[in-house]
């Protein structure tokens, strides 16, 4: 087995990526994520990439359209804040079809918020955030390594459909630590791009990298195009992770920080008879709303365990469309769940009391 | 096995330092580990903690609700995470710094003088390591040798001098308990 090191999450996300073969990192320092550009400046240099602070989170996420527009492997980080100044650039990422990573190490809003973890960018991050009928794909890592192994996915599948691809954690995973094993990636290979607009050569057509439609038929055809996009993502990229999903009675679903606190109080509620079980959406969107179904179909009843106020519960009840139960733990902005609170929610929820306080 | 530690303690203690030594020497050893820090608007001489987890399981929640190993350097930390400990759980306090007593009596306290046996040794700096050395023997949750094993790796260049004294420290914290 290749040698464990130690890693904190946030420079998971920068080792990863540039093991994905990312060269190029655009962004302006907000906490919880400040280690991500700390460690770019060092390792970017190293490997012949390019590393720049820019002036604002605004032309960070446009350097990365242009990077990403001239087709290298290009991505920024931010935090809640940050990010949202980011939306009107991922807007015009994701119709004019670039590929790029864009990392969000949530913090507790809304407004200029806190420091502290939350789970609160969901809506964000999934329902767009920016104008107009648009999707990135968004992963959320549970672990330091998965932060590596989702970093390359996150590249990769980017440039398969030409779309943003956002890595969605919190402070929490920013910040701890956990061993991890760093690999080369063997199948490394950035495919070729022939739409990407790198200069005139006498011959080949002009690639031209807009997001503009004036005429409303060009519009809507390219409206088109991407929402068949769409539904394909929809139909190949799902992950998810259950957990003794098989028996229980009651599910939690729970993604990242969530997943790992619930995960503890599953096992003490295990431990006294409670069939209970874990579901851990790993792609946000698209959202693994068919086994939901097929779960609640089953007979199974839900509880989602958030870091807000109560986000992904609407994709779980879309999902179920009625036919089971789908209660809500969550703490708000900045406050992580303890187990002790997410065992006592499932508790509640087996004897038939109300879970939310 | 698991073991949930949390380590407190004024900025400049070391017990950031204390917690991801645990939690490296607990990876070497092949356990699954992980180490969560206090951060936020944290300032030099305010309060600081860690949580560490290492066990032969995967880890679950890196944040603990209920620690079975408290290390309070100093009298906040001491009042502030005392009624979290597990019954049965054991508290290291730092008895040089702290003048009042832990009031928890279904736990096991173990005082340590640890700024007065860092300076007898030489450098207060050492208080986390005695205290570490005093886990160690307690605890039983990783081995001397791993922990120095971990110290010859990161303390390299101008640090590979105080090694010596580092090993030292927690040789004494282990006597201290023994």
């Amino acid at each position: 087995m290749a040698e464990r090191i130690m890693m904190k999450g946030n420079e998971a996300f920068a080792e990863g990526a540039i093991k994905a073969g990312c060269r190029f990192f655009f962004g302006y320092p907000i906490t919880p994520q400040n280690e991500i550009p700390e460690y770019m400046s060092r390792r970017m240099p190293e490997v012949g990439g390019t590393f720049i602070q820019a002036e604002s989170e605004v032309s960070a996420i446009n350097m990365v359209y242009g990077a990403g527009g001239a087709g290298a492997r290009a991505m920024t980080s931010s935090s809640s804040p940050g990010i949202s100044l980011k939306q009107e650039g991922i807007s015009y990422i994701a119709t004019a079809e670039v590929p790029c990573v864009i990392v969000n190490v949530a913090r507790g809003g809304p407004g200029l918020g806190g420091l502290t973890p939350s789970q609160a960018d969901y809506f964000q991050a999934v329902k767009g955030g920016g104008h107009g009928d648009y999707h990135m794909i968004v992963f959320a890592p549970g672990s330091v390594q998965e932060i590596i192994d989702l970093m390359y996915e996150a590249f990769v599948t980017a440039d398969k459909y030409r779309n943003p691809v956002m890595v969605l954690a919190d402070g929490l995973l920013g910040q701890m630590m956990e061993p991890v094993v760093l690999r080369d990636w063997e199948d490394l290979q950035i495919p070729e791009k022939p739409w990407a607009s790198t200069g005139m050569v006498a011959g080949k057509p002009q690639s031209v990298i807009n997001s503009l439609g004036l005429a409303p038929e060009e519009l809507e055809n390219m409206n088109i195009r991407l929402q068949n996009k769409y539904r394909t993502i929809e139909e190949n990229e799902v992950r998810y992770e259950e957990d003794g999903v098989e028996d229980a009675e009651l599910i939690i679903v729970a993604y990242g920080t969530s997943a790992r606190v619930s995960k503890s109080a599953i096992n003490k509620a295990r431990a006294e008879g409670k069939k209970v079980g874990l579901f851990r959406p790993i792609t946000l969107w698209p959202f693994p709303s068919k086994r939901l179904a097929e779960l609640a179909e089953a007979g199974k009843r839900f509880m989602t365990v958030e870091m807000s106020a109560g986000q992904m519960i609407e994709d779980v009840k879309l999902a179920v469309n009625g036919k089971s139960e789908v209660e809500f733990y969550g703490r708000y902005n900045g406050a992580i769940p303890s187990v002790t609170e997410v065992y006592q929610a499932i508790m509640k929820s087996f004897e038939g009391r109300e879970v939310h306080k | 096995m698991t073991l949930e530690g949390i380590f407190a303690g004024f900025g400049g203690q070391g017990v950031m330092l204390i917690g991801q030594l645990l939690a490296y020497a607990g990876m070497y050893e092949g356990k699954q580990v992980s180490w969560f820090p206090s951060y936020g608007p944290e300032m030099r001489g305010g309060t600081a903690n860690c949580s560490v987890v290492v066990s032969d399981e995967p880890v679950g929640s890196p944040v603990i609700s209920e620690p079975d190993l408290l290390v309070a350097m100093n009298r906040p930390s001491l009042e502030k995470f005392e009624p979290m400990l597990k019954s049965g759980g054991m508290l290291f306090y730092n008895s040089s710094l702290i003048h009042v007593t832990p009031k928890r009596t279904d736990i096991q306290v173990i005082p340590i003088p640890a700024n007065d046996i860092a300076t007898e040794l030489g450098n207060a700096k050492v208080a986390n390591m005695v205290v570490m050395g005093a886990i160690l023997k307690k605890t039983g949750v990783v081995k001397l040798e791993t922990v120095v094993s971990v110290l010859k790796k990161t303390m390299t260049g101008n640090k590979e001098k105080l090694i010596a004294l580092n090993q030292q420290a927690l040789e004494k914290g282990m006597e201290l308990v023994g």
